[in-house]
């Protein structure tokens, strides 16, 4: 019979299963508490349940958390670890130390379908769903977990194509039961699906992140195919007919191509389609991909680029492009050669 | 005339609408009618689900605007949660459908569609509406029963419908990959659109390869099952 997994599951989750086993209620809190406060890797640890319960446990369920299986450092600090998930799939996260920061880029899916053009990740196709747990366990068995302070869901996968796992995830990561990390150290990354991001506006505090890329909706059909139906004009007008508070912060991510959206004329479309908005824009360099036509836009273009738009009154940052070396920098996250998929037929 | 670029959110709601008709068309594909409730132009989409319990997907509809009703093609996906419901409807029972919406068009350039599978769905939509010339439909599927609308498509496009089927092989049809097919094109038309339609997986490939023969991005257009 195959073992329940415990972790990812919530306290009434957990009440349930425990239910099953003929266990008392509490235990539930208990093994919640050993799974996410005290980071338990085996049900031997914990000692607040009787004996008997963790025979129970150890006969009928398994912990789940898997270590990562290698890593990969870079020569700026960045590390970069590959897990294990179901069905001896791989998922990449990324850790990114930066002085009094620390952050951990995770992955929501294996591969991806949303098949943008510059993106790594979508060059393998989309694999499989991962679950809450296997998304969290990316943090819990990080050997740095104690010195994150930010979360980023920007690896492998569109994180609102599994939004049911990610909403629950991020339950996890902020609830008190849980780790009881602060919404505003998590950012959401999407490229704009619109009802799920309605969603999580709705039913969650974290920060949001949104792949713009280009203000047009011709160019940006050819980068994303998202666009045919989720346009990001109406992405942004759906986030400005929400409101956000003071505390929560909306970016645009931005990467620059040569020659494609680089231009003054992208600068002022992006102004008229952001004014008024309290947001930030976030300028990145696109690393190469194989086989692609695009470049990253010259150092000069970039920095003119961010100039013109903090006139036009937008706060723009160039993000730094860290762990290159080890194919770990935005947009190159990939487990396509461990992928043991079959060849699609089509 | 809705052009697919406004008002995404205020369509989003879902209204019943009652199923016209349920036909199996091959052993795992199906198509839907739904009363014609608004215009719509060839290649855009509907969201429909069973019931608010279930997050709705998105099905290009494969019927034209001048058809008396909305028809979407599916094939069941055996680990969907979807599709093995919508396959089990039947005549009169309600759906949730939203108005159609996208702007994965076709227009009077030359083009060539590009489709897996039910990704061939958009481009008789496109057919159906009289966008036949100067296009070439190449349609890959695993066997044979995989090619939709074929009398259809031969009809209406003659020599410029080619079948890739991988797993078999039979009169007319190219037995091998779409991909491969495209491989083995010494020269492709570099001034005209390529769309694209299907899996996540044949979408990034056959681009790759339509760049690598020289094509621009400005020419490639994509839809991807999402």
């Amino acid at each position: 019979m195959e073992k329940i997994t415990l972790f990812g599951k919530t306290p009434e989750e957990l009440k349930q299963v425990v239910g099953e086993l003929g266990m008392k209620p509490f235990a539930a809190k208990q093994i919640a508490e050993w799974l996410y406060k005290n980071h338990a890797r085996s049900f031997d640890e914990m000692t607040n349940i009787s004996l008997k319960d963790r025979q129970r446990l150890n006969e009928s369920c398994s912990i789940g958390l898997e270590t990562f299986s290698n890593v990969q450092s870079s020569a700026d600090g960045t590390k970069k670890y590959l897990f294990p998930t179901a069905k001896s799939r791989f998922i990449e996260a990324a850790y990114i130390p930066d002085d009094d920061r620390a952050t951990l880029c995770v992955s929501s899916q294996v591969g991806c379908k949303m098949g943008c053009l510059f993106c790594m990740t979508g060059k393998q196709g989309f694999q499989s769903q991962l679950s809450a747990g296997e998304i969290v366990n990316q943090i819990s068995s990080l050997p740095e977990r104690e010195k994150l302070t930010n979360i980023v869901y920007m690896g492998m996968g569109e994180p609102f194509d599994n939004l049911e796992n990610v909403m629950k995830s991020l339950e996890l990561l902020t609830s008190e039961w849980g780790y009881a990390m602060s919404p505003r150290r998590i950012t959401v990354s999407t490229i704009g699906m619109i009802p799920a991001m309605k969603h999580f506006l709705e039913k969650s505090e974290c920060h949001l992140a949104v792949s713009m890329h280009t203000p047009f909706h011709e160019e940006r059909k050819k980068l994303m195919p998202i666009e045919n139906v989720y346009p990001i004009a109406e992405v942004i007008e759906t986030l400005r007919a929400f409101d956000m508070g003071r505390q929560r912060r909306v970016s645009f991510e931005y990467i620059m191509f040569k020659g494609l959206n680089d231009s003054p004329k992208h600068v002022n479309e992006i102004a008229r389609l952001l004014n008024g908005m309290r947001c930030r824009i976030n300028l990145i360099r696109f690393h190469p991909i194989p086989d692609t036509p695009l470049e990253s836009s010259d150092e000069t273009v970039i920095q003119q680029f961010r100039e013109a738009l903090v006139k036009k009154g937008i706060r723009t940052t160039i993000r730094a492009s860290r762990g290159q070396d080890i194919f770990a920098a935005c947009g190159l996250l990939s487990t396509k050669a461990l992928v043991k998929m079959q060849s699609p037929d089509f | 005339m809705d052009t697919g670029l406004s008002g995404f959110v205020k369509k989003l709601p879902l209204k019943p609408l009652t199923l016209l008709d349920i036909n199996q068309i091959s052993t795992d594909a199906y198509i839907l009618s739904l009363p014609q409730t608004h215009d719509f132009l060839p290649g855009q989409v509907v969201a429909i689900t069973l019931d608010a319990s279930i997050a709705p997907r998105l099905y290009s509809l494969c019927s034209a605007p001048k058809d008396e009703t909305m028809q979407i093609l599916f094939s069941v996906k055996p680990d969907g949660l979807l599709t093995p419901m919508l396959a089990k409807c039947s005549k009169g029972d309600q759906l949730l459908v939203s108005a159609p919406f996208g702007a994965f068009l076709g227009d009077e350039q030359p083009a060539w569609f590009i489709a897996s599978g039910t990704g061939v769905a958009p481009y008789r939509s496109m057919l159906r509406a009289g966008l036949t010339h100067n296009k070439k439909l190449i349609h890959g599927g695993r066997f044979a029963h995989n090619f939709y609308f074929q009398d259809e498509f031969a009809t209406a496009l003659k020599d410029n419908y080619i079948r890739c089927c991988s797993q078999e092989s039979g009169d007319g049809m190219y037995h091998g990959r779409l991909t491969t097919w495209l491989q083995q094109q010494q020269q492709l038309p570099a001034h005209q659109m390529y769309y694209l339609c299907g899996s996540a997986e044949m979408v990034v490939e056959v681009r790759d390869i339509l760049i690598g023969k020289g094509i621009a991005i400005e020419r490639i257009m994509s839809e991807i099952y999402f």
